[in-house]
C-alpha cells in the first residue's frame, strides 16, 4: 500500500480543504486554503514534478491566497459571519459529497487504472528541460495567448474594482458645501 | 511508493469536497475557495497521468491551468467586491437582481 509520506500529505491536503470550507472565520479559511495548496505542491514533488510544484507554491500560496485574504479584509466583517445555511441543506450537501466520493472511488477501483501503469519506479521522471523546450517551441502561441489573457484579466479586475463615484461625489459635495 | 490510483482517488476526494462547498455555502468567497479546490484536483490528475505515462505535456497543461486559475481568481474577487459595494452583502442568495 501507500507509503507514510503520501498518507501524511493526503491527510494534510484533504483536511486543510475541509477546514477551509468549514472554519467560522473566513480569513482562517483563506490560510487553510494556502495550506491545502502546499499539500498539492507536496503531491507534485512526490510525482517528480518539482517545477510544477514551485509554480504552484508561487502562484497559489504567493498570489491567490494573499489575494483572497485582501478581499476578506476589504469586506465588512459582519457580512462574513452571517451563516444562514440550514441544517437540511448541509445534510444534503454532505450526503451528495459522500455519494460522489464512494461512487468515484468504486468506479476508479473497478477500472483498468488499478495497477495498470502502477509502478512509477519503472519509468524515468520527466526532466524540466523538456517542459521548457515544449513551452517555447510547440506551445509558444499558447504561452503568448496565456500572457495576454492574464494581462487582460488583471486589467479587467482593476476596472471592475475601481470606484468611479469617489472623485465625482467628493468633488460635488465639496462644491455643494462651498456654495452653501 | 504510491501508485497512480492513489493520486487519482485523492483527486476525486478533493472534487467531492469542492462540490460540497459549492452546493452548501452561500458566501461568495467560500464558493471561490471551493472552485480553487476543484481546479487543484484537476491539476493533480494531470500531473499524475503525466508521471505515469510518462509524457511532459501533462505538466505543461498543468502549468497553463494554474496560470488560468490565477486570472480567474483576480476577476472573481473583482466581481465579489463590486457585488459587495452594490448590495453590502456577499451572500449569493441576496444577489437577486443583476441591475446596479
Amino acid at each position: 500500500m501507500a507509503d507514510p509520506v503520501f498518507i501524511g500529505v493526503a491527510v494534510l491536503t484533504v483536511g486543510a480543504a475541509i477546514v477551509a470550507l468549514e472554519t467560522r472565520e473566513l480569513i482562517y479559511g483563506a490560510i487553510a486554503l494556502a495550506v491545502s495548496m502546499l499539500g498539492i505542491a507536496g503531491f507534485f514533488l512526490l510525482l517528480d514534478a518539482p517545477f510544477v510544484a514551485m509554480f504552484q507554491i508561487a502562484v497559489y500560496v504567493g498570489a491567490v491566497a494573499v489575494l483572497i485574504i485582501f478581499a476578506v479584509m476589504l469586506v465588512r466583517t459582519q457580512a462574513l459571519f452571517t451563516t444562514r445555511e440550514d441544517k437540511k441543506r448541509k445534510g444534503a450537501g454532505i450526503a451528495l459529497m459522500l455519494i460522489i466520493m464512494i461512487s468515484l472511488g468504486a468506479l476508479l477501483l473497478a477500472s483498468g487504472l488499478n495497477g495498470q501503469f502502477g509502478n512509477f519506479n519503472d519509468s524515468v521522471a520527466i526532466d524540466f528541460r523538456e517542459i521548457g523546450q515544449q513551452m517555447l517551441t510547440y506551445y509558444s502561441p499558447t504561452l503568448i495567448i496565456l500572457a495576454l489573457t492574464l494581462a487582460g484579466s488583471v486589467i479587467a479586475a482593476l476596472a471592475l474594482a475601481r470606484r468611479e463615484d469617489i472623485t465625482t461625489t467628493g468633488g460635488g459635495e465639496e462644491q455643494h458645501g462651498r456654495t452653501d | 511508493m504510491a501508485e497512480l490510483i492513489d493520486f487519482i482517488i485523492i483527486s476525486g476526494i478533493l472534487v467531492a469536497v469542492g462540490i460540497y462547498g459549492l452546493v452548501v455555502k452561500r458566501n461568495a468567497i467560500r464558493m471561490l475557495i471551493s472552485i480553487e479546490i476543484i481546479a487543484n484536483a484537476a491539476n493533480l490528475t494531470l500531473v499524475a497521468f503525466s508521471r505515469s505515462l510518462p509524457n511532459a505535456q501533462g505538466q505543461v497543461f498543468a502549468l497553463f491551468s494554474i496560470a488560468i486559475a490565477a486570472a480567474e481568481v483576480a476577476v472573481g474577487l473583482g466581481l465579489i467586491i463590486v457585488a459587495y459595494r452594490l448590495y453590502k452583502e456577499i451572500d449569493v442568495a441576496e444577489f437577486r437582481s443583476m441591475r446596479g
